[in-house]
C-alpha cells in the first residue's frame, strides 16, 4: 500500500503544472499507476518525463541517426555512453553532454559539474577517462558580463578536469552575439578499457543487494533536470537553489574505487546518479535488467537533517553511484570503498516484480512500474514550419556586396584578431593538457592527438559546429559540422571512426525552432552516412532561448578517429623552409564562393546572411580520401583545412601556430604564395582570400613530392594547386602578379595571439 | 633497487611517474622495482628513493599539501629522508615537502591567479647532485609546468640561506639561460622552480620532468633528472 | 572605519573543502568534530566616519562583489 506522508502537499492542478507535467501527461501517469500519484511519485514522474531525461520532443527524430557499424560495441541509447572497438581487445567509451543552463546561472560550478557528470558517464562504463574536451559558445567578449562568464566557465572546467588528472586536450570556442545570454558549455570525455571490462547499467538477479556509494545526498539541484528544460527567465533567478556544487576530489576517489571494483567480479551492474539522481538510476537499472528494484531512502547518507523522500530522490548531488552487487560479495565491496574513504551503504535489493518501490523507514512512498516510467515517456512530434527569415537569406547575392578595396592585409589582420579565429591559448593553458603523458599534439592544431599508452594506439579528436551556417541553412550547416570534424581527423593523419553530438537549440514547441532541429538531424544523418561514422550517443539541449529569441541552432559534433601509425601524425603548421605549399580542393560548386555566412561577411560587413558554403558530401569524401592517402604515403609535412576566415587566414595560421615550443622561442615560417590558379575559379579577390568554401586543405611538402601528390589528387578527382613556397619571415600572397597580402609573420601572429585580450579591451 | 611512488588520495601524476621511471630504468640497463605505495601504509618496507608525485592530494583543500603531510606514510618518508636517502617531490609533491618542513618555504597562488600549463625553460643551478649529475653546467632544460599554486615564497632570511648555501636547484629562464622577470611564469622569488635540502638528498620542483621524458612529448630533457637519480642510486 | 566581513557557503550548499578537512581531522583522531565549513574573511578599511553609511556601503559591496549570492552568504562587523 503506497502512503502519502503527513507533510506532503496536496496535489492540485497548480502543483502538477509547477512540475512541468501537462494535463494529458497527468492522465497518462494515472494510467500507468492505475491511481492518483503521491507527492513523491509526482516528483519522480516530473524528472523522468522532463525533456532532459526523456527526450520527449526529440526522440522520434534521433531514431533517424545511423547507429550501427562494425566498430560499434555499444550503440547509442543502450547505456550511459557508446563504446567502440579500437583493435587488439581495446575499446573506448565517449560522449558529449551539455551543461548550458547551470553554467548560465553559476558559470564556475555549472561548468565544473558538467565535466563531473560526463566523466561519471564514462567510468560507469568500466573505462578510465583519459581525455577531456569541451566546446564553448559565448557572446561578444567586449562586455564585462561575458568576460566573467568566460572566466567562470573556463575556471570551472579547469578546476574539475585538472584535479581529476584528466588532460583537457582540445575543443572549440566561438564568440557570437547569438550566445549573448545563452552560453553553451558542452563537455566531452573519452575513456579507455579492455573490451571484456565493459560494465552494464542493469539490475539483475533477484535478491542482489543495491548499494549507494560516493558523496552524501544534499538538497543540491532539486529540479535541476526540469530546470534545464525551460527557458531562462527572470524567474530562474529565484530557482538558484538548483545549483549543484562539484567536488572533483570526491570524484577522483570514486573513480579510483570504481576502477578497482571493476577488476573484481563482485558486481552485476553500475550506474551513475546524474540528472534526476537516485530516481533515474534506480528505474533505469531495473528497466534494463527487466527486473524491479526496492530501496529505502532513509538509508541514504544525507548531508542535511530531515530530508524528505521527495528531496532524496530528486537531489542532484554530485559524485554518487548506484551499484548492483552479487549477493555474498557485500563485505568485499564495502572494503574497497572504505579504503577510499567513501560512503558505501546497502539501500535495497533487486526484485522480480518490475516495480521501482521506494520506502521511507519501511513505509512504501512510491511504487511505479520501472519499465513504463523509464521507457514509456510521452513522445511528441512537435509541428515544424520553415522559418520566414530564410527567404531573404537564400535570395542574397554576392553582387550586393561592394567590391573590395586594396586593404586586404588590413582585413586579414582584423580577421586574425577575431576572438573566434584567434589563439585560444589563454584558455587551454589553464587546463592541464599534458597529464597522463599522451598528448602528442598539444592544443592548437586541427585535431587533438592522444597516445593511449596502455594500448599503444593513437586517437585523433575534433569538435566542430558553425552555428551561423546552421542558422542560414540547417541541413548544409550540419553536413559541414560532420564533414569538418572528419576533415580535421584526416588532416591529423587519422581515419574517422564514430561521433557523438550535442544538439543545442531553442524552444522546440515553437514550429520554426523544431523545423531547424529536424533539418539539422537530417544534415547530420547525411554526414554520418557519407563518412561511415555512426552516432554513438550524445545529448539534446533545448530551450537555449531568452525573451529576445533563440540561439543559432548549434548541433555540435565531436568526431573520434584513429591514427594507424605514429609516422602518420600530421600537424597544421609549416615545418621547413623551402617546402612546397599546395592546395587540395574538392571543388565544391558554391555560387557565393564561400562568402555566405562567413566571418568576413559578419565582421567586416556586419551581415549575417547568404547561403552558407555548399557541402556536397561526395566531393568532401574524395578530398579526405586523397589527403589520407597522401599522408599515409609519407608525402605530407603539414595539413590545415580551410575554415573560418578562408584561405588567407588558413595560410597565415600555417605560418605561426606551432605550439610545442616554449612561447618565446616558437618557430615562425613565412611563405610566398601565388593564388592565380585558385583565383581563376573564384569570382573576386575578397572571396578568394576570405571565402569559406569547403573541402579545401593547405598542405606543405618537400618539393620533390609535388608530382606524387598531384597524381594522388587526380586519382580521386581532386584539384591540386601549387601555391608557392615556405620561405622568409613574411606572408606574401599574389594574384596575377599583383600583391594582395604582404605582412610580417610576427605582426600576424601578434594580432592572432592577442585576439581575445584586444576584443575584451584587456590589453595592457 | 626499489623506488616507491607515494599515492595520496588525489595524486594524479603517479601513473606518469611509474611509467617514466620504470621505462627509463630499463632503457639504461638498471634493474629497478618501481611501485606504488598507498598513503595509509605505515610500514611499507625499505625503499632506495621515494617519489612524491604531482596531483591534487586531498583536493588541494585548505592549502596544497597541508592535509597530505599528516598521512601515515609521511612519517616513513621523513624517517627515510633523515637517513640521507633520496626523496623527489614534483609539483604537489614539492608542496607536500614544504608543508611537512622537509624543505623550506612555501608555494602559493600563481601571480596571475590562474592555473598554468605550458613548456618553460629551467636553468640547472648545479650539476654536482644526485638529481642533476647528467646535466651540463648551467644547462637549460625544456620541461613543462602545470600548477595553480607554484609561486615559491621564502622570507628574506631563508632565501638568503638558500642562495648562500647554493640550494636552488632550478630557476625559470630564457632559452639562453638568462634569469629575467619576464620569463618567471608564476611570480616565484628569485625565479625559483626547485630547491634542495641542505644535504642535497631531497629535491622539490614544480616542473614535471616525467612529462618531458621522451621525444614524442616535445622534449626529453626531463630524462636527465630521472636518469641521474636512478644511476646515482645504482652506484 | 574597519569592516570585518565573513563570507561562508549557504547551509544547503556542499562545502567539499570543509568535508575533506573534517574527514582528515577524524583520521587524525579528533573524533568529536561534527562539522567544518570553510569561508573567506575580508578586512576592508573605509574612509568614512558615519557608521550607518559605512554599513550600507559594506552591504552593497558584499552583494555586488565579495559574495556569490547563488551559493554564499555573509555577515560583517564594523570597528572604529
Amino acid at each position: 500500500m503506497v502512503e502519502s506522508l503527513p507533510k506532503d502537499p496536496l496535489i492540485t492542478p497548480e502543483l502538477i503544472a509547477d512540475h512541468g507535467i501537462t494535463p494529458d501527461e497527468y492522465e497518462r501517469l494515472k494510467g500507468i499507476l492505475k491511481r492518483e500519484p503521491t507527492y513523491t511519485e509526482l516528483g519522480i514522474f516530473s524528472v523522468m518525463w522532463s525533456e532532459h531525461c526523456s527526450y520527449k520532443n526529440s526522440r522520434k527524430q534521433l531514431k533517424n541517426f545511423p547507429t550501427e557499424g562494425l566498430q560499434v560495441l555499444i550503440k547509442a541509447g543502450e547505456e550511459n555512453a557508446g563504446v567502440i572497438d579500437v583493435g587488439d581487445g581495446w575499446a573506448v567509451a565517449f560522449k558529449v553532454e551539455s551543461h548550458n543552463h547551470p553554467s548560465a546561472v553559476e558559470p564556475f560550478q555549472g561548468a565544473a559539474t558538467g565535466v563531473g557528470g560526463i566523466l561519471r558517464d564514462i567510468f560507469t562504463m568500466g573505462a578510465r577517462p583519459v581525455i577531456n574536451m569541451n566546446s564553448l559558445r559565448f557572446g561578444r567578449p567586449n562586455s564585462g558580463q561575458v568576460q566573467q562568464l568566460v572566466d567562470g566557465v573556463v575556471g570551472g572546467i579547469a578546476h574539475y578536469g585538472n584535479c581529476m588528472g584528466i588532460p583537457t586536450i582540445g575543443g572549440d570556442v566561438y564568440y557570437d552575439e547569438t550566445y549573448e545570454t545563452n552560453c553553451l558549455v558542452n563537455a566531452f570525455s573519452l575513456g579507455i578499457m579492455k573490451i571484456d571490462e565493459i560494465q552494464r547499467g542493469e539490475a539483475t538477479g533477484v535478491g542482489n543487494p543495491v548499494f549507494y556509494v560516493g558523496a552524501a545526498t544534499g538538497k543540491d539541484g532539486i529540479h535541476g533536470a526540469t530546470f534545464a528544460s525551460t527557458e531562462l527567465t527572470e524567474e530562474s533567478e529565484a530557482k538558484r537553489s538548483s545549483v549543484q556544487v562539484g567536488d572533483p576530489f570526491m570524484e577522483k576517489l570514486l573513480l579510483e574505487a570504481c576502477l578497482e571494483l571493476f577488476q573484481t567480479d563482485h558486481i552485476v551492474g553500475i550506474q551513475d546518479m546524474g540528472a534526476a539522481g537516485l530516481t533515474c538510476s534506480t528505474c533505469e537499472t531495473a528497466s534494463r535488467g527487466g527486473s524491479g528494484v526496492e530501496i529505502d531512502v532513509a538509508l541514504v547518507p544525507q548531508r542535511e537533517a530531515n530530508m524528505t523522500p521527495y528531496e532524496i530522490l530528486l537531489s542532484e548531488s554530485q559524485e554518487r553511484m548506484l551499484v548492483i552487487v552479487k549477493k555474498g560479495r557485500e563485505e568485499a565491496v564495502h572494503k574497497i570503498f572504505e579504503k577510499w574513504d567513501l560512503h558505501v551503504v546497502e539501500i535495497g535489493h533487486v526484485t522480480d516484480d518490475g516495480l521501482m518501490r521506494v520506502k521511507y523507514n519501511g513505509k512504501v512512498v512510491a511504487e511505479i512500474p520501472a519499465r513504463e516510467i523509464a521507457d514509456d515517456a510521452p513522445l511528441y512530434d512537435p509541428s515544424a514550419s520553415k522559418p520566414k527569415y530564410l527567404k531573404a537569406v537564400s535570395a542574397w547575392q554576392l553582387s550586393e556586396l561592394p567590391q573590395p578595396g586594396s586593404d586586404m592585409t588590413n582585413i586579414l589582420m582584423k580577421l586574425l584578431s577575431e576572438p573566434t579565429i584567434g589563439s585560444k591559448k589563454d584558455i587551454y593553458r589553464r587546463y592541464d593538457h599534458m597529464v597522463r603523458t599522451g598528448t602528442v599534439v598539444l592544443p592548437g592544431s586541427d585535431a587533438a592527438v592522444f597516445w593511449m599508452r596502455e594500448a599503444d594506439k593513437y586517437l585523433s579528436l575534433a569538435a566542430d559546429c558553425n552555428g551561423r551556417y546552421c542558422y542560414l541553412d540547417p541541413v548544409m550547416g550540419s553536413r559541414i559540422a560532420v564533414a569538418e570534424s572528419a576533415r580535421n581527423i584526416v588532416c591529423s593523419g587519422g581515419r574517422p571512426l564514430a561521433l557523438t553530438d550535442c544538439l543545442n537549440f531553442g524552444n522546440p514547441t515553437k514550429p520554426e525552432i523544431f523545423w531547424q532541429f529536424k533539418a539539422c538531424v537530417q544534415g547530420l544523418k547525411e554526414g554520418c552516412e557519407a563518412f561511415n561514422t555512426p552516432v554513438t550517443g550524445g545529448n539534446v539541449s533545448f530551450y537555449n532561448e531568452n525573451p529576445e529569441g533563440a540561439i543559432d541552432p548549434t548541433p555540435l559534433v565531436v568526431m573520434v578517429g584513429q591514427i594507424d601509425k605514429k609516422e602518420h601524425i600530421t600537424t597544421q603548421w609549416f615545418k621547413k623552409e623551402g617546402d612546397a605549399v599546395c592546395l587540395l580542393d574538392g571543388l565544391q560548386d558554391d555560387s557565393l564562393a564561400g562568402i555566405g555566412g562567413s566571418e568576413y561577411l559578419r565582421r567586416i560587413h556586419d551581415l549575417k546572411t547568404g547561403n552558407p558554403p555548399c557541402m556536397d558530401l561526395k566531393k568532401e569524401k574524395a578530398l579526405q580520401d586523397a589527403l589520407l592517402k597522401a599522408i599515409t604515403s609519407g608525402l605530407i609535412r603539414s595539413a590545415h583545412d580551410v575554415s573560418e576566415g578562408g584561405l588567407a587566414v588558413c595560410a597565415a595560421e600555417c605560418c605561426f601556430t606551432a605550439p610545442m615550443e616554449v612561447e618565446s622561442e616558437a618557430v615562425k615560417l613565412g611563405a610566398k604564395l601565388d593564388f592565380t590558379s585558385v583565383g581563376s575559379r573564384t569570382p573576386r579577390p575578397d572571396a578568394l582570400l576570405f571565402g569559406e568554401q569547403q573541402s579545401r586543405v593547405i598542405v606543405s611538402l618537400a618539393p620533390e613530392n609535388v608530382t606524387a601528390l598531384e597524381e594522388i589528387a587526380k586519382e580521386f578527382g581532386v584539384k591540386c594547386d601549387l601555391l608557392g613556397t615556405v620561405t622568409g619571415e613574411e606572408l606574401e600572397i599574389t594574384l596575377n602578379q599583383g600583391t594582395l597580402i604582404k605582412a610580417k609573420v610576427d605582426d600576424l601572429k601578434k594580432a592572432w595571439r592577442d585576439a581575445y585580450k584586444n576584443a575584451a579591451g584587456l590589453s595592457e | 633497487m626499489k623506488i616507491g611512488i607515494v599515492v595520496f588520495p588525489g595524486s594524479n601524476c603517479d601513473y606518469d611517474c611509474l611509467t617514466s621511471f620504470s621505462r627509463l630504468a630499463k632503457e639504461n640497463g638498471l634493474t629497478a622495482e618501481v611501485g606504488y605505495v598507498w598513503h595509509k601504509e605505515s610500514n611499507p618496507g625499505t625503499f632506495d628513493a621515494y617519489v612524491l608525485p604531482g596531483g591534487f592530494s586531498y583536493g588541494d583543500y585548505l592549502r596544497c599539501g597541508a592535509i597530505a603531510r599528516f598521512s601515515p606514510i609521511m612519517e616513513e618518508v621523513t624517517a627515510h629522508a633523515k637517513k640521507g636517502r633520496p626523496v623527489i617531490g614534483i609539483c604537489n609533491g614539492f608542496q607536500i615537502l614544504c608543508e611537512s618542513g622537509l624543505l623550506p618555504g612555501a608555494l602559493y597562488m600563481n601571480r596571475d591567479l590562474n592555473f598554468i600549463c605550458e613548456h618553460v625553460y629551467l636553468r640547472t643551478e648545479r650539476n654536482d647532485t644526485i638529481f642533476t649529475s647528467l646535466c651540463k653546467s648551467k644547462e637549460v632544460l625544456n620541461i613543462p609546468i602545470a600548477h595553480g599554486e607554484g609561486n615559491y615564497y621564502a622570507d628574506d632570511e631563508t632565501l638568503k640561506k638558500l642562495e648562500d648555501e647554493d640550494l636552488v636547484a632550478f630557476r625559470y629562464c630564457t632559452g639562453d639561460g638568462l634569469v629575467t622577470p619576464e620569463v618567471n611564469p608564476n611570480g616565484s622569488r628569485n625565479n625559483i622552480a626547485g630547491i634542495f635540502n641542505k644535504e642535497r638528498t631531497i629535491l622539490g620542483m614544480m616542473p614535471h620532468p616525467e612529462r618531458a621524458a621522451e621525444p614524442g612529448l616535445g622534449s626529453s630533457d626531463g630524462q636527465k633528472i630521472i636518469v641521474s637519480l636512478l644511476k646515482n642510486i645504482a652506484k | 572605519m574597519k569592516a570585518k566581513i565573513y563570507v561562508t557557503l549557504k547551509q544547503s550548499v556542499l562545502d567539499p573543502q570543509g568535508k575533506t578537512v573534517q574527514r582528515a581531522l577524524e583520521q587524525m583522531n579528533y573524533k568529536n568534530v561534527d562539522s567544518v565549513r570553510i569561508g573567506r574573511f575580508l578586512e576592508v578599511e573605509l574612509n568614512c566616519d558615519d557608521e550607518a553609511k559605512a554599513a550600507a556601503q559594506i552591504e552593497e559591496m558584499s552583494k555586488k562583489l565579495f559574495v556569490n549570492p547563488n551559493i554564499e552568504q555573509f555577515r560583517y562587523e564594523l570597528e572604529k
